[in-house]
């Protein structure tokens, strides 16, 4: 059977995947957040998932405003980076799994979730600046990949309750998929942070805070907010937190919590990870 | 023809990126999406009057994209991640953007950051479980 072997969430911004080409780990600017990781990589270094579900947003790479689905999931052998306009270096190309990926689709679909699903499917910063976070050191991905894109750009956008009942509907169809397969999801983007308007530039670290308290121990409490109470906290942008929720939805209702790290400002956002597993009830 | 009012369009200085923004200046984040293929940035590059008028912006969207006018660009419905392949023509990026925002300078901008957060690992402290090093 597959399984959900752990959640985690991250950053995603630019900025990180230009400091990671750069090797700017050990400037003073960058070090305390790029250190925090550290038991994360070893974390996954030791437990070698099969598969990521990578739950990211894409900012005008894979789709233009023309066609905008809410939710959508990789359902190819193969998935490419590229060129996004403004210089951000390309990664290499992930593997697929296409088989997993139908799989996932028919069962979300089955459960009131009408994905979209692609066979062509390029992947912007939102998804390969987390893979690189964590899997950089290594000669190549150590694992398959499966983008599931959330849109956060054009709204109307899903809220936070909505993706994390999405997140359990992706649990159960992951565990009834009969090959043994060990799954990380990762949710990304966030944390506080707008960069448009004259409020550019908020990071409201007590919010984030809360948010990632509510995350691990209440989410409910997360469910309860609006998507306009979030961006009044947290800006325009850091309703990416929503997706942080996806991946909360697929855990286990308690959870144990192996690391959490929050910097900010990283660029303009407040940046937070956190590493979990299935608790016990 | 009447557009519905949302909650956040109380939310000062925000400009919430929905139907209405979207479909305003559906050219203008059409042509800055073209920018993903360096063919062309480079026609984009070689006359930007020309470039625009083949997408259709209108007079004041064309100005403000000449100009390098992001605030005028984001009342105008620009999308802040397309508007983000604009401003590397200007040789700009969302902190040069975000300072143009509030009409000061980008280091200025990145010091307003590190005051919004200041305190935050006494914060951390004070909740505790965090990785601290
Ligand atoms: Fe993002």
């Amino acid at each position: 059977m597959a399984k959900v072997i752990c959640g985690i969430t991250t950053s995603h911004i630019p900025a990180v995947g230009n400091a990671m080409y750069d090797k700017l780990e050990n400037d003073p600017y960058w070090k305390r957040f790029f250190d925090g990781y550290a038991p994360v990589i070893e974390w996954l270094e030791k437990e070698k998932p099969d598969v990521v579900i990578n739950v990211y947003n894409d900012h005008g790479l894979n789709f233009f405003l023309d066609t905008v689905p809410t939710f959508a999931i990789g359902c190819a052998d193969s998935y490419q980076n590229d060129d996004e306009g403004w210089g951000i270096p390309t990664s290499a190309s992930f593997e697929g799994d296409a088989a997993l990926s139908w799989h996932l689709a028919e069962s979300l679909i089955n459960q009131g979730f009408d994905m979209t699903m692609c066979q062509e499917m390029k992947v912007d910063h939102g998804c390969v600046v987390p893979m690189n976070l964590m899997f950089r050191h290594l000669p190549k991905w150590p694992c398959k990949l499966i983008p599931l894109a959330v849109n956060t750009v054009q709204h109307p956008l899903p809220n936070a309750k909505r993706c994390y009942d999405l997140g359990k509907a992706l649990r159960v169809a992951i565990e009834s998929y009969p090959e043994d397969t060990k799954i990380a999801i990762f949710g990304t983007g966030g944390l506080s942070h707008q960069l448009q308007g004259e409020r550019a530039g908020i990071i409201d670290v007590e919010f984030d805070l809360q948010c990632i308290d509510y995350i691990i121990n209440d989410p409910d409490k997360m469910c309860a907010f609006s998507n306009t109470e979030i961006m009044e906290k947290a800006g325009t942008e850091g309703i990416e937190v929503i997706m942080w929720m996806v991946m909360r939805g697929a855990l286990a209702p308690n959870v144990n919590l192996l690391h959490k790290h929050y910097h900010a400002p990283i660029s303009n956002t407040g940046a937070g990870v956190l590493l979990m597993t299935d608790g016990t009830d | 023809m009447v557009w519905q009012k949302h909650d956040y369009d109380d939310i000062p200085g925000t400009y919430v990126f929905d139907g209405k923004r979207s479909n305003s200046a559906y050219n203008l984040n059409k042509m800055a999406f073209s920018f993903n293929s360096e063919v062309n940035r480079k026609e984009f590059a070689a006359d930007m009057d020309a470039y625009c008028r083949k997408f259709k912006l209108t007079d004041e969207q064309r100005t403000a994209v000449l100009e390098g006018d992001f605030l005028k660009l984001l009342h105008l419905g620009g999308n802040i991640y397309y508007l983000a392949k604009i401003a590397v023509f200007h040789g700009l990026g969302v902190q040069d953007a975000g300072a143009a925002f509030h009409k000061i300078t980008t280091d200025e901008f990145r010091q307003m950051l590190l005051n919004n957060s200041e305190g935050f690992q006494q914060e951390l402290q004070k909740r505790g479980g965090y990785w601290n090093g």
